[in-house]
Protein backbone atom coordinates (compact mmCIF):
# COMPACT_ATOMS: atom_id res chain seq x y z
CA UNK A 1 0.00 0.00 0.00
CA UNK A 2 1.41 3.34 -0.89
CA UNK A 3 1.41 6.18 1.62
CA UNK A 4 -1.22 8.17 -0.22
CA UNK A 5 -3.64 5.25 -0.11
CA UNK A 6 -3.18 4.90 3.65
CA UNK A 7 -3.72 8.61 4.17
CA UNK A 8 -6.88 8.53 2.13
CA UNK A 9 -8.14 5.49 4.02
CA UNK A 10 -7.46 7.10 7.39
CA UNK A 11 -9.22 10.28 6.33
CA UNK A 12 -12.22 8.32 5.04
CA UNK A 13 -12.51 6.43 8.32
CA UNK A 14 -12.24 9.71 10.20
CA UNK A 15 -15.04 11.19 8.10
CA UNK A 16 -17.29 8.17 8.63
CA UNK A 17 -16.70 8.21 12.38
CA UNK A 18 -17.37 11.94 12.47
CA UNK A 19 -20.63 11.50 10.53
CA UNK A 20 -21.82 8.84 12.96
CA UNK A 21 -20.90 10.98 15.96
CA UNK A 22 -22.70 13.96 14.48
CA UNK A 23 -25.79 11.90 13.72
CA UNK A 24 -25.90 10.98 17.41
CA UNK A 25 -25.22 14.59 18.37
CA UNK A 26 -28.07 15.78 16.17
CA UNK A 27 -30.37 13.14 17.63
CA UNK A 28 -29.66 14.16 21.20
CA UNK A 29 -29.82 17.82 20.31
CA UNK A 30 -33.20 17.50 18.65
CA UNK A 31 -34.54 15.68 21.72
CA UNK A 32 -33.29 18.44 23.98
CA UNK A 33 -34.19 21.33 21.69
CA UNK A 34 -37.78 20.34 21.07
CA UNK A 35 -38.34 20.10 24.81
CA UNK A 36 -36.43 23.34 25.38
CA UNK A 37 -38.56 25.11 22.80
CA UNK A 38 -41.78 23.95 24.45
CA UNK A 39 -40.60 24.75 27.96
CA UNK A 40 -39.28 28.16 26.92
CA UNK A 41 -42.50 28.87 25.03
CA UNK A 42 -44.40 27.95 28.17
CA UNK A 43 -42.30 30.23 30.36
CA UNK A 44 -42.75 33.17 28.00
CA UNK A 45 -46.48 32.53 28.12
CA UNK A 46 -46.46 32.26 31.94
CA UNK A 47 -47.34 28.56 32.01
CA UNK A 48 -45.38 25.39 32.93
CA UNK A 49 -44.99 23.71 29.53
CA UNK A 50 -44.91 19.89 29.24
CA UNK A 51 -44.85 18.45 32.76
CA UNK A 52 -46.32 14.96 32.93
CA UNK A 53 -44.09 12.68 30.87
CA UNK A 54 -40.95 12.08 32.90
CA UNK A 55 -39.71 14.42 35.64
CA UNK A 56 -40.81 17.92 34.69
CA UNK A 57 -41.70 16.72 31.20
CA UNK A 58 -38.16 15.68 30.21
CA UNK A 59 -39.27 12.52 28.40
CA UNK A 60 -41.83 14.38 26.28
CA UNK A 61 -39.83 14.41 23.06
CA UNK A 62 -39.03 10.73 23.41
CA UNK A 63 -42.73 9.98 23.75
CA UNK A 64 -43.41 12.14 20.70
CA UNK A 65 -40.75 10.32 18.72
CA UNK A 66 -42.27 6.94 19.63
CA UNK A 67 -45.70 8.23 18.63
CA UNK A 68 -44.36 9.44 15.31
CA UNK A 69 -42.65 6.15 14.58
CA UNK A 70 -45.86 4.28 15.29
CA UNK A 71 -47.86 6.21 12.71
CA UNK A 72 -48.67 4.89 9.30
CA UNK A 73 -46.55 6.25 6.46
CA UNK A 74 -49.14 7.47 3.99
CA UNK A 75 -48.31 8.36 0.41
CA UNK A 76 -50.98 10.61 -1.07
CA UNK A 77 -52.71 9.38 -4.22
CA UNK A 78 -51.13 10.84 -7.33
CA UNK A 79 -47.91 11.69 -5.56
CA UNK A 80 -44.58 10.82 -7.08
CA UNK A 81 -43.60 8.02 -4.71
CA UNK A 82 -39.84 8.15 -5.23
CA UNK A 83 -39.53 11.91 -4.95
CA UNK A 84 -42.03 12.05 -2.09
CA UNK A 85 -39.96 9.80 0.14
CA UNK A 86 -36.60 11.08 -1.12
CA UNK A 87 -37.46 14.64 -0.13
CA UNK A 88 -37.12 14.31 3.67
CA UNK A 89 -33.85 12.44 3.26
CA UNK A 90 -32.46 15.03 0.84
CA UNK A 91 -33.43 17.75 3.32
CA UNK A 92 -31.88 16.02 6.32
CA UNK A 93 -28.68 14.49 4.93
CA UNK A 94 -26.67 17.65 4.08
CA UNK A 95 -27.16 19.07 7.56
CA UNK A 96 -25.00 16.33 9.07
CA UNK A 97 -22.12 17.26 6.79
CA UNK A 98 -22.42 20.91 7.83
CA UNK A 99 -21.18 20.02 11.31
CA UNK A 100 -17.89 18.64 10.03
CA UNK A 101 -15.74 21.76 9.74
CA UNK A 102 -17.02 23.31 12.97
CA UNK A 103 -14.40 23.33 15.74
CA UNK A 104 -16.03 22.21 18.97
CA UNK A 105 -12.90 22.55 21.05
CA UNK A 106 -9.20 23.45 20.91
CA UNK A 107 -7.26 20.47 19.62
CA UNK A 108 -8.92 17.44 18.05
CA UNK A 109 -12.57 18.28 18.47
CA UNK A 110 -13.25 19.09 14.84
CA UNK A 111 -15.00 16.56 12.64
CA UNK A 112 -12.83 17.19 9.62
CA UNK A 113 -10.35 20.03 9.18
CA UNK A 114 -11.38 21.72 5.96
CA UNK A 115 -9.62 24.77 4.59
CA UNK A 116 -12.85 25.85 2.91
CA UNK A 117 -15.08 25.16 5.91
CA UNK A 118 -17.27 28.21 5.37
CA UNK A 119 -17.91 27.39 1.72
CA UNK A 120 -18.71 23.77 2.57
CA UNK A 121 -21.36 24.82 5.09
CA UNK A 122 -22.96 27.30 2.74
CA UNK A 123 -22.98 24.83 -0.12
CA UNK A 124 -24.59 22.04 1.85
CA UNK A 125 -27.24 24.29 3.35
CA UNK A 126 -28.21 25.13 -0.20
CA UNK A 127 -28.93 21.45 -0.81
CA UNK A 128 -31.55 21.46 1.89
CA UNK A 129 -33.60 23.89 -0.17
CA UNK A 130 -33.73 21.32 -2.93
CA UNK A 131 -35.39 18.82 -0.60
CA UNK A 132 -38.11 21.32 0.28
CA UNK A 133 -38.75 21.97 -3.39
CA UNK A 134 -39.14 18.23 -4.05
CA UNK A 135 -41.45 17.82 -1.06
CA UNK A 136 -43.80 20.52 -2.27
CA UNK A 137 -43.86 19.31 -5.85
CA UNK A 138 -44.27 15.60 -5.23
CA UNK A 139 -47.09 15.96 -2.70
CA UNK A 140 -49.70 16.53 -5.40
CA UNK A 141 -51.25 19.21 -3.19
CA UNK A 142 -51.63 22.87 -4.09
CA UNK A 143 -51.02 24.07 -0.55
CA UNK A 144 -47.78 22.15 -0.37
CA UNK A 145 -46.71 23.54 -3.72
CA UNK A 146 -47.37 27.13 -2.72
CA UNK A 147 -45.67 26.54 0.63
CA UNK A 148 -42.66 25.00 -1.06
CA UNK A 149 -42.42 27.82 -3.61
CA UNK A 150 -42.45 30.34 -0.77
CA UNK A 151 -39.90 28.39 1.22
CA UNK A 152 -37.53 28.09 -1.72
CA UNK A 153 -37.82 31.78 -2.56
CA UNK A 154 -37.16 32.67 1.05
CA UNK A 155 -34.20 30.34 1.54
CA UNK A 156 -32.51 31.32 -1.68
CA UNK A 157 -33.03 35.01 -0.96
CA UNK A 158 -31.65 34.88 2.57
CA UNK A 159 -28.55 32.95 1.55
CA UNK A 160 -27.12 36.11 0.00
CA UNK A 161 -26.82 38.38 3.04
CA UNK A 162 -25.76 35.30 5.03
CA UNK A 163 -22.93 34.69 2.60
CA UNK A 164 -21.93 38.35 2.50
CA UNK A 165 -21.83 38.66 6.29
CA UNK A 166 -19.73 35.51 6.55
CA UNK A 167 -17.45 36.77 3.78
CA UNK A 168 -16.87 39.99 5.70
CA UNK A 169 -15.46 37.98 8.61
CA UNK A 170 -13.44 35.82 6.23
CA UNK A 171 -11.92 38.98 4.69
CA UNK A 172 -11.01 40.28 8.09
CA UNK A 173 -9.38 37.05 9.24
CA UNK A 174 -7.94 36.14 5.86
CA UNK A 175 -9.07 32.53 5.91
CA UNK A 176 -12.14 30.38 5.29
CA UNK A 177 -11.01 27.78 7.82
CA UNK A 178 -13.25 27.87 10.88
CA UNK A 179 -10.51 26.73 13.25
CA UNK A 180 -8.30 29.62 12.18
CA UNK A 181 -11.16 32.09 12.60
CA UNK A 182 -11.71 30.77 16.13
CA UNK A 183 -8.02 30.92 16.96
CA UNK A 184 -7.91 34.54 15.83
CA UNK A 185 -10.29 35.58 18.60
CA UNK A 186 -9.38 36.02 22.24
CA UNK A 187 -10.89 34.70 25.43
CA UNK A 188 -12.72 37.77 26.59
CA UNK A 189 -15.92 39.13 25.01
CA UNK A 190 -14.31 42.34 23.88
CA UNK A 191 -11.84 40.33 21.82
CA UNK A 192 -14.49 38.58 19.78
CA UNK A 193 -15.41 39.46 16.20
CA UNK A 194 -18.84 40.73 17.20
CA UNK A 195 -17.19 43.83 18.67
CA UNK A 196 -15.35 44.54 15.42
CA UNK A 197 -18.29 43.77 13.11
CA UNK A 198 -21.60 44.10 14.98
CA UNK A 199 -23.51 44.89 11.79
CA UNK A 200 -22.28 41.68 10.19
CA UNK A 201 -23.43 39.72 13.24
CA UNK A 202 -26.85 41.31 13.10
CA UNK A 203 -27.19 40.60 9.38
CA UNK A 204 -25.92 37.05 9.89
CA UNK A 205 -28.42 36.34 12.65
CA UNK A 206 -31.42 37.75 10.80
CA UNK A 207 -30.43 35.87 7.63
CA UNK A 208 -30.02 32.72 9.67
CA UNK A 209 -33.59 33.12 10.92
CA UNK A 210 -34.76 33.51 7.34
CA UNK A 211 -32.67 30.62 6.12
CA UNK A 212 -33.94 28.13 8.68
CA UNK A 213 -37.59 29.24 8.35
CA UNK A 214 -37.73 30.37 11.96
CA UNK A 215 -40.18 32.96 13.21
CA UNK A 216 -40.78 35.70 12.44
CA UNK A 217 -39.91 34.36 8.98
CA UNK A 218 -41.72 31.04 9.29
CA UNK A 219 -44.34 31.61 6.61
CA UNK A 220 -43.56 28.33 4.79
CA UNK A 221 -44.67 26.46 7.88
CA UNK A 222 -47.33 28.94 8.85
CA UNK A 223 -49.41 26.52 10.83
CA UNK A 224 -52.49 28.63 10.76
CA UNK A 225 -52.29 29.69 7.15
CA UNK A 226 -51.04 27.02 4.80
CA UNK A 227 -52.17 24.02 6.85
CA UNK A 228 -48.57 22.92 7.23
CA UNK A 229 -46.90 24.28 4.13
CA UNK A 230 -44.62 21.96 2.23
CA UNK A 231 -44.83 19.12 4.75
CA UNK A 232 -48.65 18.96 4.83
CA UNK A 233 -48.86 15.50 3.31
CA UNK A 234 -46.17 13.88 5.41
CA UNK A 235 -47.23 11.69 8.31
CA UNK A 236 -45.31 10.10 11.14
CA UNK A 237 -41.60 9.82 10.61
CA UNK A 238 -41.65 11.71 7.29
CA UNK A 239 -42.65 14.80 9.20
CA UNK A 240 -40.27 13.79 11.97
CA UNK A 241 -37.33 13.89 9.57
CA UNK A 242 -38.27 17.39 8.36
CA UNK A 243 -38.59 18.48 11.94
CA UNK A 244 -35.18 17.06 12.78
CA UNK A 245 -33.69 18.76 9.73
CA UNK A 246 -35.08 22.10 10.82
CA UNK A 247 -33.72 21.86 14.35
CA UNK A 248 -30.37 20.52 13.12
CA UNK A 249 -30.12 23.46 10.69
CA UNK A 250 -30.82 25.80 13.61
CA UNK A 251 -27.94 24.26 15.53
CA UNK A 252 -25.67 24.57 12.47
CA UNK A 253 -26.31 28.28 11.98
CA UNK A 254 -25.95 28.97 15.70
CA UNK A 255 -22.66 27.04 15.72
CA UNK A 256 -21.38 28.99 12.73
CA UNK A 257 -22.47 32.23 14.37
CA UNK A 258 -20.75 31.27 17.60
CA UNK A 259 -17.53 30.40 15.77
CA UNK A 260 -17.46 33.41 13.47
CA UNK A 261 -18.63 36.14 15.82
CA UNK A 262 -18.64 34.97 19.43
CA UNK A 263 -15.21 33.39 19.73
CA UNK A 264 -16.09 29.72 19.30
CA UNK A 265 -14.54 27.66 22.10
CA UNK A 266 -12.73 30.66 23.59
CA UNK A 267 -13.98 31.75 26.96
CA UNK A 268 -13.02 33.83 30.01
CA UNK A 269 -11.22 31.42 32.32
CA UNK A 270 -10.62 28.07 30.66
CA UNK A 271 -11.01 27.59 26.91
CA UNK A 272 -12.94 24.51 25.95
CA UNK A 273 -15.96 22.91 24.27
CA UNK A 274 -18.18 23.96 27.20
CA UNK A 275 -17.92 27.61 26.15
CA UNK A 276 -18.79 26.66 22.58
CA UNK A 277 -21.88 24.74 23.66
CA UNK A 278 -22.91 27.53 26.02
CA UNK A 279 -22.75 30.04 23.19
CA UNK A 280 -24.65 27.77 20.79
CA UNK A 281 -27.43 27.23 23.32
CA UNK A 282 -27.46 30.91 24.14
CA UNK A 283 -28.02 31.77 20.49
CA UNK A 284 -30.69 29.07 20.26
CA UNK A 285 -32.44 30.59 23.27
CA UNK A 286 -32.38 33.99 21.55
CA UNK A 287 -33.93 32.37 18.45
CA UNK A 288 -36.73 30.99 20.59
CA UNK A 289 -37.13 34.33 22.34
CA UNK A 290 -37.60 36.00 18.96
CA UNK A 291 -40.08 33.37 17.89
CA UNK A 292 -42.32 33.90 20.89
CA UNK A 293 -42.15 37.68 20.74
CA UNK A 294 -42.73 38.76 17.17
CA UNK A 295 -45.66 38.20 14.82
CA UNK A 296 -45.02 36.58 11.49
CA UNK A 297 -44.08 38.87 8.60
CA UNK A 298 -46.01 38.83 5.37
CA UNK A 299 -44.31 37.24 2.42
CA UNK A 300 -43.70 40.47 0.54
CA UNK A 301 -42.38 42.11 3.71
CA UNK A 302 -40.09 39.12 4.17
CA UNK A 303 -38.55 39.48 0.75
CA UNK A 304 -38.44 43.28 1.04
CA UNK A 305 -36.46 43.05 4.25
CA UNK A 306 -33.99 40.86 2.43
CA UNK A 307 -33.58 42.66 -0.88
CA UNK A 308 -34.04 46.25 0.28
CA UNK A 309 -32.31 46.22 3.63
CA UNK A 310 -30.17 43.21 4.43
CA UNK A 311 -28.43 42.76 1.07
CA UNK A 312 -27.44 46.43 0.57
CA UNK A 313 -26.29 46.66 4.18
CA UNK A 314 -24.31 43.45 3.84
CA UNK A 315 -22.68 44.75 0.64
CA UNK A 316 -21.87 48.03 2.33
CA UNK A 317 -20.36 46.20 5.28
CA UNK A 318 -18.28 44.04 2.97
CA UNK A 319 -17.06 47.09 1.09
CA UNK A 320 -16.00 48.84 4.27
CA UNK A 321 -14.24 45.74 5.57
CA UNK A 322 -12.47 45.23 2.27
CA UNK A 323 -11.29 48.85 2.25
CA UNK A 324 -10.10 48.69 5.84
CA UNK A 325 -8.30 45.39 5.30
CA UNK A 326 -6.64 46.70 2.18
CA UNK A 327 -5.56 50.00 3.61
CA UNK A 328 -4.59 48.94 7.13
CA UNK B 1 -46.14 62.46 5.43
CA UNK B 2 -44.20 65.19 7.19
CA UNK B 3 -40.75 66.30 6.12
CA UNK B 4 -39.05 64.30 8.84
CA UNK B 5 -40.19 60.99 7.40
CA UNK B 6 -39.69 61.77 3.72
CA UNK B 7 -36.76 60.72 1.63
CA UNK B 8 -33.90 58.38 2.42
CA UNK B 9 -33.18 59.77 5.87
CA UNK B 10 -36.86 59.46 6.67
CA UNK B 11 -36.75 55.81 5.70
CA UNK B 12 -33.67 55.22 7.80
CA UNK B 13 -35.20 56.98 10.77
CA UNK B 14 -38.41 54.96 10.44
CA UNK B 15 -36.39 51.76 10.26
CA UNK B 16 -34.34 52.63 13.32
CA UNK B 17 -37.46 53.53 15.28
CA UNK B 18 -38.97 50.24 14.16
CA UNK B 19 -35.91 48.31 15.23
CA UNK B 20 -35.96 49.97 18.62
CA UNK B 21 -39.61 48.99 19.06
CA UNK B 22 -38.59 45.40 18.36
CA UNK B 23 -36.01 45.59 21.14
CA UNK B 24 -38.65 47.00 23.50
CA UNK B 25 -40.89 44.09 22.57
CA UNK B 26 -38.10 41.66 23.40
CA UNK B 27 -37.78 43.37 26.75
CA UNK B 28 -41.48 42.88 27.43
CA UNK B 29 -41.33 39.15 26.70
CA UNK B 30 -38.05 38.78 28.51
CA UNK B 31 -39.64 40.30 31.57
CA UNK B 32 -42.47 37.78 31.40
CA UNK B 33 -39.96 34.95 31.31
CA UNK B 34 -38.94 35.49 34.91
CA UNK B 35 -42.39 35.86 36.38
CA UNK B 36 -44.39 33.13 38.04
CA UNK B 37 -46.86 31.13 35.97
CA UNK B 38 -50.41 32.44 36.05
CA UNK B 39 -52.02 29.11 35.33
CA UNK B 40 -53.25 26.78 38.06
CA UNK B 41 -51.25 23.58 37.75
CA UNK B 42 -54.01 20.96 37.76
CA UNK B 43 -54.10 18.59 39.59
CA UNK B 44 -51.25 19.66 41.84
CA UNK B 45 -52.96 22.93 42.70
CA UNK B 46 -56.63 23.63 43.26
CA UNK B 47 -58.81 26.65 42.60
CA UNK B 48 -60.89 28.25 45.34
CA UNK B 49 -63.79 29.84 43.46
CA UNK B 50 -65.94 26.84 42.74
CA UNK B 51 -69.29 28.06 44.07
CA UNK B 52 -70.74 28.68 40.63
CA UNK B 53 -69.12 25.72 38.88
CA UNK B 54 -71.55 23.47 37.04
CA UNK B 55 -70.52 19.88 37.54
CA UNK B 56 -72.85 16.91 37.07
CA UNK B 57 -76.25 17.15 38.78
CA UNK B 58 -76.79 15.52 42.15
CA UNK B 59 -79.84 14.76 44.28
CA UNK B 60 -80.34 16.86 47.38
CA UNK B 61 -80.95 14.68 50.46
CA UNK B 62 -84.28 15.16 52.16
CA UNK B 63 -84.35 16.78 55.58
CA UNK B 64 -85.94 13.80 57.26
CA UNK B 65 -83.82 10.97 55.90
CA UNK B 66 -80.33 11.60 54.48
CA UNK B 67 -80.51 8.31 52.59
CA UNK B 68 -83.50 9.51 50.58
CA UNK B 69 -83.81 12.47 48.28
CA UNK B 70 -86.44 15.20 48.09
CA UNK B 71 -87.49 13.83 44.72
CA UNK B 72 -91.22 13.13 44.35
CA UNK B 73 -90.72 11.13 41.13
CA UNK B 74 -92.83 13.40 38.99
CA UNK B 75 -90.54 12.75 36.00
CA UNK B 76 -90.41 16.44 34.94
CA UNK B 77 -86.60 16.45 34.77
CA UNK B 78 -86.50 13.43 32.48
CA UNK B 79 -89.26 14.92 30.34
CA UNK B 80 -87.66 18.32 29.97
CA UNK B 81 -84.07 17.21 29.40
CA UNK B 82 -83.22 18.16 25.79
CA UNK B 83 -80.45 15.56 25.56
CA UNK B 84 -82.49 12.70 26.98
CA UNK B 85 -79.86 11.71 29.51
CA UNK B 86 -82.07 11.16 32.57
CA UNK B 87 -83.82 7.87 33.29
CA UNK B 88 -85.60 7.28 36.58
CA UNK B 89 -86.54 3.83 37.75
CA UNK B 90 -89.16 3.43 40.45
CA UNK B 91 -91.81 1.09 41.74
CA UNK B 92 -95.05 1.49 43.64
CA UNK B 93 -95.45 0.49 47.19
CA UNK B 94 -98.31 0.66 49.65
CA UNK B 95 -97.70 3.11 52.35
CA UNK B 96 -97.46 1.52 55.77
CA UNK B 97 -100.62 2.20 57.88
CA UNK B 98 -100.45 5.07 60.25
CA UNK B 99 -100.16 3.88 63.82
CA UNK B 100 -102.11 6.62 65.62
CA UNK B 101 -105.84 6.41 65.13
CA UNK B 102 -107.61 9.43 63.86
CA UNK B 103 -109.22 11.72 66.46
CA UNK B 104 -112.31 10.11 67.84
CA UNK B 105 -115.52 11.80 67.00
CA UNK B 106 -117.11 12.82 70.29
CA UNK B 107 -120.86 12.74 70.22
CA UNK B 108 -123.20 14.09 72.78
CA UNK B 109 -125.81 11.46 72.32
CA UNK B 110 -124.79 8.00 71.36
CA UNK B 111 -126.89 8.34 68.22
CA UNK B 112 -123.98 8.58 65.78
CA UNK B 113 -121.87 5.99 67.43
CA UNK B 114 -123.22 3.47 65.09
CA UNK B 115 -121.64 5.21 62.18
CA UNK B 116 -118.34 3.57 61.52
CA UNK B 117 -115.38 5.47 60.17
CA UNK B 118 -114.92 4.70 56.48
CA UNK B 119 -112.23 2.11 55.86
CA UNK B 120 -108.85 3.78 55.31
CA UNK B 121 -107.61 3.59 51.72
CA UNK B 122 -104.11 2.20 51.56
CA UNK B 123 -102.06 4.91 49.84
CA UNK B 124 -99.80 3.87 46.98
CA UNK B 125 -96.53 5.72 46.89
CA UNK B 126 -93.71 5.66 44.46
CA UNK B 127 -90.28 4.67 45.65
CA UNK B 128 -87.15 5.45 43.68
CA UNK B 129 -84.92 2.55 42.65
CA UNK B 130 -82.34 4.40 40.65
CA UNK B 131 -81.72 7.75 38.97
CA UNK B 132 -79.59 7.13 35.91
CA UNK B 133 -77.73 10.12 34.49
CA UNK B 134 -75.74 9.76 31.27
CA UNK B 135 -73.37 12.63 31.90
CA UNK B 136 -71.59 12.18 28.57
CA UNK B 137 -74.79 13.38 26.89
CA UNK B 138 -75.51 16.18 29.34
CA UNK B 139 -75.14 19.74 28.08
CA UNK B 140 -75.30 21.31 31.57
CA UNK B 141 -78.23 23.47 30.44
CA UNK B 142 -79.81 23.33 33.91
CA UNK B 143 -83.38 22.67 32.73
CA UNK B 144 -83.70 19.73 35.10
CA UNK B 145 -82.58 21.82 38.07
CA UNK B 146 -84.87 24.67 37.09
CA UNK B 147 -88.02 22.63 36.43
CA UNK B 148 -87.95 20.42 39.52
CA UNK B 149 -91.01 21.40 41.61
CA UNK B 150 -89.39 20.45 44.92
CA UNK B 151 -85.83 21.63 44.11
CA UNK B 152 -84.39 18.17 44.49
CA UNK B 153 -81.54 18.67 42.02
CA UNK B 154 -78.47 20.86 42.10
CA UNK B 155 -75.11 21.05 40.36
CA UNK B 156 -72.17 19.59 42.21
CA UNK B 157 -68.74 21.23 42.24
CA UNK B 158 -66.67 18.26 41.14
CA UNK B 159 -63.99 19.88 38.95
CA UNK B 160 -61.61 16.94 39.00
CA UNK B 161 -63.95 14.51 37.27
CA UNK B 162 -61.91 12.43 34.82
CA UNK B 163 -62.26 8.98 33.36
CA UNK B 164 -60.98 6.68 30.68
CA UNK B 165 -64.17 5.41 29.12
CA UNK B 166 -67.74 6.45 28.42
CA UNK B 167 -69.12 4.22 31.16
CA UNK B 168 -67.12 6.21 33.72
CA UNK B 169 -69.60 9.03 33.09
CA UNK B 170 -72.86 7.13 33.59
CA UNK B 171 -73.94 7.85 37.13
CA UNK B 172 -76.66 6.56 39.44
CA UNK B 173 -77.43 9.63 41.48
CA UNK B 174 -79.38 7.72 44.15
CA UNK B 175 -76.48 5.39 44.76
CA UNK B 176 -74.14 8.39 44.97
CA UNK B 177 -76.45 10.09 47.47
CA UNK B 178 -76.57 6.98 49.63
CA UNK B 179 -72.81 6.52 49.46
CA UNK B 180 -72.30 10.11 50.51
CA UNK B 181 -74.77 9.70 53.40
CA UNK B 182 -73.05 6.52 54.55
CA UNK B 183 -69.63 8.21 54.36
CA UNK B 184 -70.67 11.19 56.41
CA UNK B 185 -72.62 9.13 58.94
Amino acid sequence: MNVLGIHIAIELIQIVVAVVVFLAFIGVNVLVLVLMERKVAGRFQRRPGPFEVGPHGSMQTLADAVKMMAKELLTPGGADKILFWAAPIITFAPVVVCFMPVPFGPKYLTGWEVNLGVVLILAFSGLGVFGICLAGWSSNNKYSLVGAARAVAQSVAYEIPLLLAVLAVAFQVGSLNLSEITAGQGSWPWQWNVVIQPLAFFIFFVSALGETNRAPFDLPEAESELTAGFHTEYSGMGFGVFFMAEYAAMVVVCSVGAVLFLGGWNGPLVNGPWWFLAKVYGLLFVMMWLRWTFPRVRFDQLLNINWKWLTPLALLNLLIVALVVKLV
Amino acid sequence: MDRASAGLFGEVRKTLTGLWSLVVGLGVTGNQFYRRAVTVHYPRQTVDNLATFRGPTELIPSDKDPMASKCILCGMCAQTCPSGCIEILSHQEEEAEAEEPKAQIQTEAGADSEKKAPPKKKKKIKVMDAYHLKFHLCSLCGQCVQVCPVDALRFCQDVYLAGFSRSDFEFDLLAKLRAKATRSA
